[in-house]
């Protein structure tokens, strides 16, 4: 870059003029151009308090206790008295009788979301978009939002109810066709489908909403040129419709299989019982067992650990070959 | 919007149709199922002929769990949890999220990148039960709502509907002499209404839905949220004279034989889901915006 004379004696008249400034206010002085900017935003920064006090504490604060998992840890002796072990309570996870149980039933249930819970929200909003009566387009899409405000413990308590084996309606439907009756929640091989299942009646609606907004910022003119080209309703959603929600169902689907091994604990605790362990257990709700159950708190954080890292990891690759495969990309 | 009138067309409606109507359906029967079990009679609810409308219509269920204690003392909890987690939970997001939204603020960066690496790595389940546990919370309803005070995703959504915000509206303000804490209080919070409902909402229901932390933080039974004791009742089964009487033993063996048991359960349910469904149509309008803008820009 090359200067002329002008700019440079600019600048050195800048500085000098600064400098002066400076020089005739102490307050200036000391805390120079950045503190001053400071100073003018000292109530966005005191807006901006509680929040980073938040984080610090709750958000920060934990992460320092992950130095546990290297730990032998006593709550007695503390984070700074207890004696380091290394990677010995991942190798003890490593070679724990259940682990690759654990990492199994976490990636099944992951993988069955991807392949039946992800496109079911697709396919409600791409038909919702052909609905043509405004009303009943509507009714349709306040109800369809309702599980979303359904408790976790609500819903698998619905389950229970709707499947006991004594007077469930959905056992009495099973009995009235089979002459038997199942009892659902106590057999490892229905654990993931109801999974499953529940989990479609809960997000469809919810998970719509972004398509159905994307939807409904297509230009109609697109569709009436298409009308008067002499292309069928159908054509016009396979060509029109889906081109439109393609990035937000690419973007959707790689968080989608970002979280490949990430299941969280709380509807999993809710639905499983010691009768369904072989399917039911996963990483998340072991690590509630050992560490809060049986106060083993290194070996649970260790394993914790374990997962956010191979987490982390599977959420890289994926936005690198999204990011190779197409433009859209999660960073 | 030209029309197609073709065969086909009508296929595809008659298709979309059907299936908007199983949706409907499928969605709508487990909720009125329960509001009726919850209202029927003993016999019906045991041989289960009931499906949406009530059989040998009884609120006896309802009766037993206002008379029991358990269940309105829960509700009470779970009404003042959700009331001052939500408050909390307002003005740091939206204090935070203001401040952050400025384009001028200094740090900005750096403010950032500090709110948004616990979305992708946190510090987990044992360690944060250790912390909330060592800063004397536990057994408390701070334990419940000072962990969670702020969301990180709600946080995005309100700090991008921020700086969406007109620019020309602050700068006016600032040549009037107002500081950046008037602006956000009188002007910038007045314009905000449908984020502030939708985040609002948003808070509302995660309160009032939480059970987890609950359980894990809460040692007294006085204490526990309506969902907890939802869990305990419907989906634990303990003993329903437990839950119904709250401990005296007598007068649950006196109805223990004749009571409807099934019904109670319904009942609860009921009571735990119901607020949620009355408040949330109201807001839905605003939904899609914040939706929208949370799940694309985060």
């Amino acid at each position: 870059m090359v200067l002329t004379f002008v700019e440079i004696c600019y600048i050195i008249y800048e500085i000098n003029m600064n400098g002066l400034c400076d020089m005739t206010d102490a307050k200036n002085s000391k805390l120079g151009i950045f503190g001053r900017r400071m100073y003018e935003t000292r109530y966005l920064h005191l807006l901006a308090l509680p929040g980073l006090v938040y984080l610090a504490i709750f958000a920060y604060g934990p992460m320092y206790g992950v130095l546990m998992a290297f730990q032998n840890f006593r709550s007695r002796l503390g984070i700074w008295g207890s004696e380091w072990v290394g990677f010995d309570n991942f190798i003890r996870f490593f070679e724990h009788p259940h682990f690759w149980r654990l990492i199994q039933n976490t990636v099944i249930i992951n993988v069955y979301q991807i392949l039946f819970v992800f496109p079911i929200p697709i396919i409600f909003a791409l038909l919702l978009n052909e609905l043509r009566g405004r009303y009943f387009k509507r009714t349709v899409q306040t109800v369809s939002y309702l599980p979303n405000f359904i408790s976790m413990p609500a819903i698998i308590g619905m389950m229970v109810m709707f499947l006991s084996p004594t007077d469930g309606f959905i056992n009495q439907i099973v009995y009235f066709f089979t002459g038997n009756t199942v009892h659902f929640m106590a057999q490892p091989e229905w654990f993931r489908s109801l999974y499953i299942m529940s989990e479609i009646w809960t997000t469809m609606g919810w998970s719509a909403i972004i398509y159905i907004a994307a939807l409904s910022g297509v230009n109609p003119e697109l569709y009436e040129s298409a009308v008067i080209d002499g292309a069928r309703r159908t054509q016009m959603m396979r060509h029109i419709s889906v081109p439109s929600i393609a990035p937000t169902i690419i973007i959707l689907l790689l968080l989608n299989i970002g979280t490949l091994m990430n299941l969280g604990h709380e509807k999993v605790l809710l639905m499983q019982n010691p009768l369904t362990f072989s399917t039911s257990d996963v990483i998340s709700t072991f690590v509630f067992r050992m560490g809060l159950e049986m106060l083993d708190y290194s070996f649970a954080t260790a394993v914790s650990v374990f997962n956010s890292v191979i987490n982390i990891g599977i959420l890289v690759i994926a936005n690198t070959i999204a990011r190779k495969v197409s433009d859209t990309s999660l960073w | 919007m030209v029309r197609d009138k073709s065969i086909s067309s009508k296929i595809l409606d008659i298709f979309v149709y059907l299936v908007m109507f199983v949706v409907l359906i499928i969605t709508l029967y487990p909720v009125l199922h329960i509001f009726a079990s919850s209202l029927s009679g003993r016999i019906a609810n045991e041989t289960g002929a009931v499906t949406i409308f009530p059989i040998d219509f009884t609120v006896e269920a309802y009766q037993m769990i206002w008379n029991a204690g358990t269940v309105p003392n829960a509700f009470l909890n779970s009404v003042q949890y959700t009331a001052v987690g939500v408050t909390i939970n307002m003005l740091v997001t939206t204090s935070f999220a203001y401040a952050l939204s400025r384009k001028h603020l200094p740090l900005r960066g750096l403010y950032t990148i500090i709110a948004i690496i616990p979305m992708y790595f946190s510090g987990g389940l044992v360690p944060t039960f250790m912390l909330v546990n060592n800063l004397g919370l536990t057994n408390s309803m701070w334990a419940l709502v000072l962990p969670s005070a702020m969301s990180i995703t709600n946080f995005i959504i309100m700090r991008t509907f921020f700086q969406n915000l007109p620019a020309e509206l602050e700068e006016s303000a600032k040549l009037d002499g107002a500081n950046d804490f008037t602006i956000f209080v009188r002007i910038v919070l007045p314009l905000s209404k449908a984020v502030l409902y939708t985040i609002g909402l948003f808070y509302t229901v995660a309160h009032w839905n939480s059970w987890f932390p609950a359980m894990i933080y809460l040692r007294d039974s006085d204490l526990f949220p309506l969902q907890l004791v939802l869990r305990q009742v419907v989906i634990l089964a303990e003993d329903i004279r437990e839950a119904a009487i709250s401990g005296d033993f007598a007068a649950g063996e006196a109805f223990i034989a004749g009571v409807n048991v099934i019904a109670i359960r319904y009942a609860i349910l009921c009571v735990a889901i119901l607020p949620m469904l009355l408040i949330y149509p109201f807001v839905q309008r605003h939904f899609i915006k914040g939706v929208m803008i949370g799940s694309l820009k985060g």
